[in-house]
């Protein structure tokens, strides 16, 4: 253990601090680690498999004798599963495998009831038609409203449909309110969105023999899936190996193996072959997950000065049969010394939400975000300005200005709301925040061979995120190697070293240190190595591994040649993550970052088009710029879905899902798409040797309230519930005659 | 039992009954002999051979002479029995682009298309178009521009491209939105895939 002085933060706000730097480990890299690779723009290292069509997901997995599965769905919202019967379907042409999923009651439209398996998709799908169920259809109940009512039908017989979720507290909410100058009173609503991953979930079982289970996956973890089959079937962890090579997607809702895939291996057991069982479409709407809906009564206070003084919100959604699921997520990121806040959650006989990219807040911040506005229009200040007075972080601070300037606030800012038109011009923004600065268990196999060939492997996955690009560079930076493409990475095989799930945005920040860890050891030892043979006489190897080469004593040879010269048969480490160093690390709530929205607004019309959005996000060490922006950039499309088109629509009579489908679940498409740019804030951010902090969440926190607040801004009216479509726009638009219109600040900030 | 909407059954059937394809191309077989035979399909069920009818085309410019059910979709007969998985399955209802190739350069959607209905077609699949050591300029710009997270929309993002860039080798931004507009990508490259044809374009061009 040694001490280190570093420094951390931005240009114009530097840092010093003291780092605990372990044995074995190397100095955290900080503002002034000259670095070669890491920082750059990398295109990923798997792009081209991708390009050609040649990456194997696992719906291309097909192994010799391998079946097809399906899965049998309750058409109904709320029923009594009185009999299944298999016999039928068993007898079909080409079936090996039936099993019944349901016991004795299904709780939503697409809840499983049974499985079976065949020698084609065809005839599989063919005998899933056969299988008879007999049920006792119930009443159900598919919206949070109407299920918090007492006379609502109970969704689980033995509890009540509504739950108290969390509650906050500090200051004293009516005290200021009391205090403040002008107080804003408003209820916010958001949809249900579902994740839609391109790749539906779904793996491919295969038993080896009776202990050991061989599983493609489509998943965001694959020791998760490890976990849960062997749990499920009575193995030890390592009798079960989990294979996610590429995976199409995953954006929250893929954890653990899922109904369909513990189904798949109970085929597999039975029908003695592998079976592949992919959820269909349909399926994958119905019962993989959704973000749930959101209602938020707000009650915000603000003085004249513009100080924040009091929030007090009270929320309840649904998350269907997923109880406990439907909190939100604010205040959060202002200063607001008196808050109260109390949620709800409802179950309702819907498909069970799962986490989706930044759970609950996106919602949270779209009511927000808005009701920040309404203060800021009460006291007729520039919401801009409102934001910059109450916001602690010195980060966004910074990047309200750069958002500001690239966006042209000032200009675009209009000071004439609803004037005009019929198209009309706005300005929006919005503040986000997330953790993501990850930690164990996660470990890198960082490996050398004789002919300098380098390879690192993790058993996380890469679910388009670029996990191997991101172990790919630092593993380069360390080696001194020229770029990405010079170390091969293989992930998502739970075989390899332990890496973390998918989730919080912590894959790259857990594995980059260990990554950085193994790649440092194996440098040292090759560096002692060069020294046993006289070759080099520096005692550290820091600035000798540089651009694809290694500086001897006389000379400078490349990598590869200073590995054969070394003597040894290659080098090889195991780098395990250790804790984040908190008293080493800039940040202290998380990345920050906004993003400003401009919009066109048809009044005629109320269709909303995003024109432009600039997004300004932190995400500490910048490890590869490329697919840093990428990452944003899609944050903000999913936004942008969220904000105008996506909603999972149930219909309350039957209790059915109405759009389960990819024709009227509307996800953005490349008509949609506005203008993007991304402008990544680096931080040095310490906490670790690395310094990454995930961003696979924070960008699409914010998009949907900054599309919002545009959209207020256009038409001087205010749409409080997503999605914003032609027909809540005209709606809202309506009202503008009989209300006093919304007044602008007069003052536009800076 | 409430309806389950449209299956995919019940759209060959609406097609077979407006006899707007050829008679090889319709039905459906034993296994769906326990429901009532539609009268007006019926006589044509009988003549269809339940185990395949002959069908030739050329794939990736290979000759292929294939005993096919004449049921089976282009994409189940690609990604099922002929082992190619570039095309992807997302939505199987014609609403994504996942599975899009071209057949006598015109970019279709796989899923949506009976196999029998490329007889004496020229196909042209993602394999077809460029490999790992061979790349196709589009290919290459792809990955340069990160037009690719999760990969799964990319070959159908890049098939159609290349549908565009053979018609059309300098596409202005309208044109390159508009060949991809059928095309979902639900991690959200789209900027960057406008970025890589145009940038592949300048390359083709050159």
């Amino acid at each position: 253990m040694s001490d280190e002085k570093i420094t951390l933060g931005f240009e114009g706000h530097r840092v010093e601090k003291t780092a605990r730097v372990a044995n074995g480990q190397p100095r955290p890299w900080d503002l002034d680690s000259k670095l070669e690779v890491v920082g750059k723009k990398h295109p990923r290292v798997d792009g081209l498999l991708k390009a050609t069509g040649k990456a194997r997901y696992t719906h291309d997995v097909r192994l010799p004798g391998m079946l097809w599965g399906v899965i049998v769905r309750s058409p109904y919202a709320a029923a009594l599963v009185k009999k299944v019967s298999l016999e039928k379907a068993l007898a079909a042409p080409g079936v090996k495998a039936a099993i019944r999923i349901a016991r004795d009651r299904v709780h939503y439209h697409g809840d499983e009831v049974a499985a079976l398996c065949a020698t084609s998709l065809e005839l599989a799908r063919e005998a899933a038609r056969l299988v008879e169920v007999e049920y006792e259809v119930l009443p159900h109940v598919v919206t949070a409203e109407e299920a918090r009512r007492a006379d609502a039908p109970r969704v689980f017989p033995k509890r009540e449909n509504a739950l108290a979720g969390r509650a906050q507290k500090h200051g004293d909410v009516d005290a200021g309110l009391a205090k403040s100058d002008k107080t804003v009173h408003a209820t916010y609503r958001t949809q249900v969105q579902t994740q839609s991953a391109l790749e539906t979930h779904g793996l491919v079982a295969h038993w080896e023999d009776a202990t050991t289970l061989t599983i493609h996956a489509s998943t965001q973890g694959t020791f998760s899936v490890r976990e849960g089959l062997a749990r499920e079937f009575g193995l030890k962890d390592s009798d079960v190996r989990v294979l996610a090579e590429h995976v199409g997607g995953g954006f929250g809702a893929k954890f653990g193996p899922g109904v369909e895939g513990v189904a798949a291996a109970k085929l597999a057991r039975e029908a003695k072959a592998p079976v592949w069982l992919m959820v269909d479409r349909k399926g994958n709407h119905l019962a993989c997950g959704n973000r749930p809906d959101s209602t938020q009564e707000m009650t915000g206070g603000i003085a004249k000065d513009g100080s924040l003084l009091a929030l007090k919100v009270s929320s309840y959604g649904t998350g269907g049969v997923a109880a406990g699921s439907s909190g939100v997520a604010n205040p959060m990121v202002y200063k607001v010394p008196n808050v109260e806040k109390r949620e709800e959650s409802v179950v309702t006989n819907g498909g069970g939400a799962r986490a989706f990219r930044a759970p609950g807040h996106p919602q949270g911040f779209f009511a927000l975000e808005q009701m920040v506005d309404e203060l800021a229009d009460a006291i007729g200040m520039d919401p801009l300005e409102v934001r910059v007075k109450n916001d602690p972080s010195e980060i966004r601070q910074r990047e309200w200005q750069i958002g500001a300037d690239a966006i042209g606030w000032k200009e675009k800012r209009n000071r004439e709301p609803g004037k005009g038109g019929p198209i009309v011009r706005g300005v929006g923004c919005a503040a986000t925040r997330w953790g993501g600065q990850g930690g164990p268990a996660a470990a890198v196999h960082v490996r050398v061979d004789e002919d300098g060939t380098v390879e690192a492997r993790s058993g996380a996955q890469d679910i388009g995120t670029g996990t191997r690009t991101v172990i790919a560079t630092v593993v380069a930076e360390e080696l001194g190697l020229v770029s990405p493409s010079d170390v091969r990475v293989a992930v998502g095989d739970t075989r390899d070293p332990i890496g973390p799930g998918s989730g919080g945005s912590r894959t790259a920040s857990s594995i980059a240190p260990a990554a950085r860890t193994a790649a440092f050891q194996v440098r040292e030892a090759l560096w002692r190595a060069l020294a046993k043979q006289k070759l080099v006489t520096e005692e550290s190897s820091a600035g000798a591994f540089s651009q694809g080469k290694v500086m001897l004593a006389d000379r400078t040879v490349p990598f590869a040649e200073a590995v054969r010269l070394s003597g040894k048969k290659g080098f090889q480490w195991i780098g395990e993550r250790i804790q984040n160093d908190r008293e080493a690390a800039f940040h202290e709530s998380g990345v920050a970052g906004c993003q400003f929205a401009e919009v066109e607004v048809d009044l005629e019309t109320g269709k909303v088009k995003v024109v432009k959005v600039v997004a300004v996000q932190d995400a500490g060490t910048i490890v590869d710029a490329l697919t840093a922006e990428s990452q944003v950039i899609g944050g903000v499309i999913q936004g942008v879905g969220y904000a105008l088109f996506e909603e999972r629509i149930m219909d309350r009579r039957s209790g059915r899902v109405l759009n389960a489908d990819m024709l009227h679940y509307k996800i953005p498409t490349a008509e949609d798409c506005p203008e993007i740019v991304p402008l990544l804030f680096p931080v040095a951010a310490g906490g670790n040797n690395v310094g990454l902090l995930g961003i696979g969440e924070p960008p699409t926190v914010p998009t949907a309230a900054a599309i919002a607040n545009a959209v207020a801004n256009a038409t001087g009216v205010r749409v409080r519930e997503l999605p914003l479509t032609p027909a809540r726009v005209l709606a809202a638009l309506a009202t503008r005659d009989a209300a006093p219109a919304l007044t602008p600040a007069k003052k536009v900030w800076r | 039992m409430p309806s389950e909407g449209w299956s995919r059954r019940d759209f060959l059937k609406g097609v077979s009954a407006s006899a707007a394809l050829t008679k090889a191309a319709l039905g459906t077989q034993d296994a769906h002999a326990q429901e009532k035979p539609d009268p007006e399909t019926a006589a044509v069920v009988e003549h269809l051979p339940a185990a395949g009818a002959p069908l030739a085309f050329t794939l990736n410019g290979e000759a292929k002479n294939l005993t096919v059910e004449p049921r089976r979709t282009l994409l189940d007969l690609l990604r099922q029995d002929l082992g190619l998985t570039g095309p992807k399955e997302v939505c199987d209802r014609g609403a994504c682009g996942a599975c899009t190739v071209i057949r006598d350069g015109k970019p279709i959607v796989a899923c949506m298309v009976l196999a029998h209905d490329c007889a004496g077609a020229k196909l042209e699949t993602i394999e077809g178009i460029g490999t790992k050591e061979m790349p196709h300029p589009l290919q290459r710009a792809f990955v340069e521009c990160d037009a690719l997270q999760c990969g799964f929309c990319t070959p159908g993002m890049v098939t159609a491209l290349k549908c565009l860039l053979d018609h059309e080798p300098n596409p202005s931004l309208d044109q390159i939105k508009k060949a991809v507009s059928g095309n979902v990508c639900r991690c959200g490259t789209y900027p960057r895939i406008f970025e890589a044809a145009q940038r592949a374009a300048k390359v083709s061009s050159r």
